[in-house]
């Protein structure tokens, strides 16, 4: 899959789910990809690179996520 | 005068072990009356008011810690750990309060000058409160602002040439034992591999694509003293497989009382004589040892490796020179069913650069799996007790080995599949019925 075909493919699928949830496991964007993990890794990595994806992280976990979604952003005086 | 009341911390102080909150109060006053004149990035009472915060949670019986967050630095999805309080107005010294993990060098070795420049580079732009060192090993920088996060990560790379630790679902920091540095019953280099997996390692160490944490650690020898086998996911541990060395000589003085048993560790009280049959024979977990006419003789094939006689009598006993390592899968704490301890499933390797086996069939194989059949949030342990030993087997391609199993028919219980049975199960059913009636 391309860069721009599958940057595309992850900012629509996670912005059809902004409603019930704005932070995503690694799996979850593997799974929209279609790809292995292995392959995803390297087109998601990039995409944080170019600010389409942000990591977000409890610690213990990390998920993504679009910038400026969720309360996160707002909550903890980023913006 | 201290900025907050907080009499339950107090109280803390009085026990008779060293205490956290005096600490915390040292260097709020250190801060508050600024001898040495740094220039500080976060606000000075920072100390001041995680005490205060700290009070409050004590009184109100809950936290005022927020979880995570998506600070971090640039490229980086571990290292950083956002904490907020959510008390920021009260306390506005901590609103902002975030965790740096730094990746600890192989075998914790420091110079002073180089723990004096992270402790300046931490009290100009962080709390200067450390944690040394975390449950990974990694030096734990405690509190500091968003804004001073890639400042201070650029100096810790450019001035120290000191790289971030690992958080989330990352691979953790790689730790091992002082190893061959100082210690002679080091079976492998521990610091070499640690090192070497380490820089192998940076992307799946700094950017998070794992279902949950991942941690190596190195054990030199079976004496375990980063507890590889309890506590990481890949746990390698120096072992031998010839045989023990015995000095004779060395053993006789050991049972005549020149020598201190267990390097005199023991010398606070009188224990009595040594008695070798008593403390070394008879606690030879596989009693594989006897003492007879003055000749001490090991049955090595049954040796386990447990490593007490070596610890017992260490100038008469040391390690074999046919030296590596095994490894062991799965360790984990409790959160899901309860702490696990590792299994083993490389019963000897060869631990020598370029560690091609260790990287190509073992690391890989199981990261492959992990990432694909885990569940978000499942340790690798999780994943062996759910989908089996024997997948785990078939997905290294590593050979089943009686070395495996803790006992017989208990764990784990292995199917045979049919392409692995000589002529399959097709089976002639009249030649059958020939020996067994309906």
């Amino acid at each position: 899959m391309e860069y721009d075909e599958a940057k595309e493919k992850i900012k629509v699928e996670l912005t059809k789910k902004l409603k019930t949830k704005s932070k995503f496991y690694f799996n979850d964007l593997a799974k929209i990809l279609g790809m292995k993990p292995r392959e995803a890794k390297k087109l998601i990595n990039q995409m944080v690179l170019d600010g389409v994806l942000e990591y977000w992280s409890s610690g213990s976990t990390s998920m993504y996520g679009m910038p400026g979604t969720g309360k996160q952003s707002s909550a903890e005086h980023e913006d | 005068m201290a900025k907050h009341e907080t009499p339950l911390l107090d109280q803390l102080e009085t026990g008779p072990w060293p205490s956290f909150v005096t600490d915390i109060k040292r260097e709020a006053e250190s801060r508050a009356t600024n001898e040495k004149g740094v220039d500080y990035q976060i606000p000075q009472d920072a100390c001041e008011d995680l005490l205060g915060v700290l009070e409050l949670s004590f009184k109100h019986g809950r936290t005022h810690w927020k979880h995570g967050g998506i600070v971090g630095v640039f490229g980086y999805g571990g290292g950083v750990i956002g904490r907020y309080c959510d008390q920021p107005e009260m306390f506005p010294g901590v609103a902002h309060f975030h965790t740096m993990r730094v990746s600890q060098p192989a075998g914790k070795f420091y110079t002073t000058k180089y723990l004096e420049s992270i402790c300046d580079l931490w009290e100009r732009r962080g709390s200067g409160i450390t944690n040394m060192h975390g449950s990974t090993g990694d030096i734990i920088f405690l509190g500091t602002t968003t804004p001073q996060l890639e400042e201070v990560f650029y100096e810790l790379t450019h001035n120290l040439n000191q790289d971030l630790g690992g958080s989330g679902s990352n691979l953790r920091t790689p730790s091992d034992c002082i190893g061959a540095a100082r210690c002679e019953y080091a079976c492998y280099d521990t610091q070499a591999i640690c090192h070497d997996l380490t820089v192998e390692y940076q992307d799946e160490l700094h950017r998070p694509a794992f279902p949950y944490k991942f941690k190596f650690k190195f054990d030199g020898c079976p004496n375990c003293c980063v507890a590889s086998i309890a506590r990481s996911d890949l746990s390698f541990i120096g072992l031998w497989r010839d045989e023990i060395r015995i000095d004779e000589e060395a053993v006789k003085a050991y049972v005549g009382g020149e020598l201190k048993p267990n390097a005199g560790a023991h010398a606070g009280r009188d224990w009595g004589a040594f008695d070798i049959q008593k403390e070394v024979i008879g606690l030879c977990p596989t009693q594989c040892m006897r003492y007879e006419g003055d000749k001490l003789e090991i049955n090595n094939k049954e040796c386990t490796h447990c490593m007490h006689c070596i610890n017992v009598m260490p100038r008469a006993l040391r390690i074999g020179n046919d030296r590596g390592c095994a490894i062991l899968a799965g360790a984990k704490a409790p959160i899901l069913d309860g702490a696990q301890m590792g299994t083993l499933i490389v019963p000897f390797i060869k631990a020598e650069p370029p560690y091609t086996d260790i990287k190509e069939k073992v690391i890989e194989p199981i990261w492959d799996w992990w990432m694909e059949e885990g569940k978000n949030r499942e340790r690798l342990g999780e994943l062996m007790k759910r989908q089996g030993m024997q997948k785990l087997l078939e997905m290294t391609g590593l050979d089943p080995d009686p070395r495996m199993i803790q006992e017989p028919r208990t764990n784990p219980y292995i199917f045979w599949k049919e392409d692995e049975v000589e002529g399959g199960f097709k089976r002639d059913i009249n030649e059958f019925r020939k020996y067994h009636k309906r």
